[in-house]
């Protein structure tokens, strides 16, 4: 079981959470222009990588918000949580 | 000239003690070049070597694995093999796979013990039954073999399976393909080992493949762990794996690897003689030869390497296990393990050509491809041969994630392994 901290909460078991995957993903800033390859790359095409991945949980069961985590996809060890809207910057 | 198995030669076999038998394939030196280079000796990669070599009589091939052949996956799925799909494109697929399962054993002379005991996908409201009907007269439709059976089919067919009103998920009918069933996983793979290697093609084992060589939007080769080998072109086979040898060549997947656990319960007298499925538990069980259950559920739902599963997904698969099959609760468990498994968004494969000339893919198989093993090297090795896709293949294109034309067996089928 995951030790999920939560930005607002502190450290909950993984089940109070849902998962959503690659944080960061930007739609097209101009919709008519974008290609059809860019839109499959928006909609579909991850990172995925074997390493450092910053993912986006929402606390479902607790506060019901959604907040970034620079999580290790071998080893599962949580670097850093943070809320949603803070920008990517140099920290994670 | 590779020793043949037969009934006559474990008769003079047993004469002698048995000490004649030979190794099943050779552990050669790698060359410094071949003509094709697969990455990955999982069921796939064996059986794209497999029918280079046989149809197509390419054999300066080398596959080239990381750990040891059948390692992965392959060695790790529950054994479900079907081909009850719900689109058109994906029937082709699965049925070609299904039918050269059903001749693999004679075609490889190697017993890859399938048994076609059939398999039950249970409906647990009249909503979903409904659903079925639409699911199985659409099969039939496209020739595959299905039909509806009410509860008491059900009942007959699975006599341990609680069914009744009351129960927390109470049974209303399924869906049954009979031609379903089971087939010995470690055999498909070292079968298709055998045959690869008895037409010449070299299975290089314990060397990881590092990096991807590409020049001017070309694959020229590859490095590994035992140095660099060109090769005209190169498959990648390599399952949850598939977004780490892209990124190498400079490319993204419309993938992404999770961990996929299996359970097996003590050996116990044969109880179970079809294999059952639950899409609203998730829950599916088999009995293996052993007496073993083998059982299998949801994935754990976030990105992992891991190769190792956690507890929620753990209870969730054991709860509906004890909940549909009260006996279960006596047994224990023998051993649980996880594989890394490659989704993707419309749960159907990518097999062809990758942005890099040369370079082929076959993944995005994710909880479901063992069964299309020899179907995912018959086409990829037709396509790799001829540079263009095979007929069958070609509707799983990387490039319909772009254009749209989705099989989206994800929202139609709803339906894993
Ligand atoms: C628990 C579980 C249950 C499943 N149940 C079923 C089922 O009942 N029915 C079904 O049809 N499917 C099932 N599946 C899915 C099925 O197992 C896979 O889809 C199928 O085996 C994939 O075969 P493959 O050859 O593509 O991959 P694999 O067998 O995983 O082979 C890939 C190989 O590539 C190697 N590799 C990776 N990276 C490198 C590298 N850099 N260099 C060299 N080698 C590398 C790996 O070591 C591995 O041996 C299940 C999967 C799991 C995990
Ligand atoms: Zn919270």
């Amino acid at each position: 079981m995951l030790l999920i901290p939560c930005p607002f909460c502190g450290p909950r078991a993984q089940i109070e959470f849902a998962y959503g995957g690659q944080s960061d993903i930007v739609r097209p800033k101009t919709p008519d222009a974008a290609s059809d390859q860019e839109w499959a790359e928006y909609l579909f095409f991850r990172d995925n990588p074997k390493g450092s991945h910053r993912e986006r949980w929402c606390h479902r069961d607790g506060c019901g918000l959604w907040f970034n985590l620079l999580r290790d996809t071998v080893t599962h060890r949580i670097a850093r949580s943070s809320p949603v809207d803070e920008p990517r910057g140099g920290n994670a | 000239m590779k020793q043949r198995f037969s009934f006559g030669a474990l008769v003079r076999g047993a004469a002698g003690g048995h000490r004649h038998w030979q190794p099943q394939w050779r552990t050669p030196a790698m060359k410094r070049r071949y003509q094709v280079i697969v990455v990955g000796a999982g069921g796939h990669g064996l059986a794209t070597a497999y029918y280079l070599a046989k149809n197509h009589g390419i054999t300066d091939v080398a596959v080239i694995e990381k750990g040891w052949l059948g390692g992965g996956n392959t060695g790790r799925n529950t054994m479900v093999v079907r081909s009850n799909y719900l689109f058109p494109e994906s029937t082709a697929i699965y049925d070609l796979a299904l039918r050269l399962y059903e001749d693999l054993s004679r075609d490889l002379n190697y017993n890859i013990m399938l048994s076609q005991r059939g398999i039950v996908t249970l409906a647990h409201s009249r909503a979903e039954l409904d659903g079925m009907a639409r699911w199985a007269t659409a099969l039939q439709v496209n020739g595959i073999d299905s039909e509806i059976v009410d509860r008491d089919g059900v009942r007959r067919l699975v006599p341990t399976l609680k069914v009744a009103d009351d129960a927390r998920y109470p049974v209303v009918g399924g869906f049954l393909q009979r031609r379903g069933g089971i087939a010995r996983h470690d055999a498909v793979a070292w079968g298709y080992a055998r045959g690869a290697d008895s037409y010449g093609v070299d299975i290089i084992q314990n060397c990881e493949v590092r990096d991807l060589i590409v020049r001017a939007g070309r694959i020229a080769g590859v490095e590994t762990a035992q140095g660099v080998v060109e090769a005209d072109s190169v498959a990648l086979t390599v399952a949850g794996h598939s977004s780490v040898l892209a990124a190498k060549a400079g490319f993204r997947l419309p993938v992404t690897s999770y961990a996929l656990q299996a359970f097996v319960s003590e050996p116990i007298k044969p109880i179970l003689n079809t294999v059952v499925l639950s899409p609203v538990t998730g829950f599916y069980v088999s009995q293996s030869d052993k007496g073993e259950l083998v059982m299998g559920g949801a994935l754990d739902l976030y990105n992992s390497y891991a190769q190792r599963g956690n507890f929620p997904a753990i209870e969730g698969v054991l709860s509906s296990a004890v909940e549909m099959f009260p006996f279960m609760s006596r047994l224990k468990l023998m051993r649980h393990w996880g594989g890394i498994v490659d989704v993707v968004p419309d749960s159907s494969p990518i097999i062809g050509k990758s942005p890099v000339q040369g370079l082929y893919l076959n993944c995005g198989w994710g909880t479901g491809g063992f069964k299309a093993i020899p179907a995912g090297g018959f086409t990829l090795a037709h396509s790799i041969a001829h540079d263009t896709p095979h007929p069958i293949a070609a509707p799983f294109a990387l490039d319909r994630f772009a254009t749209g034309a989705l099989i989206d067996e994800a929202g139609a089928s709803g339906i894993a392994h």
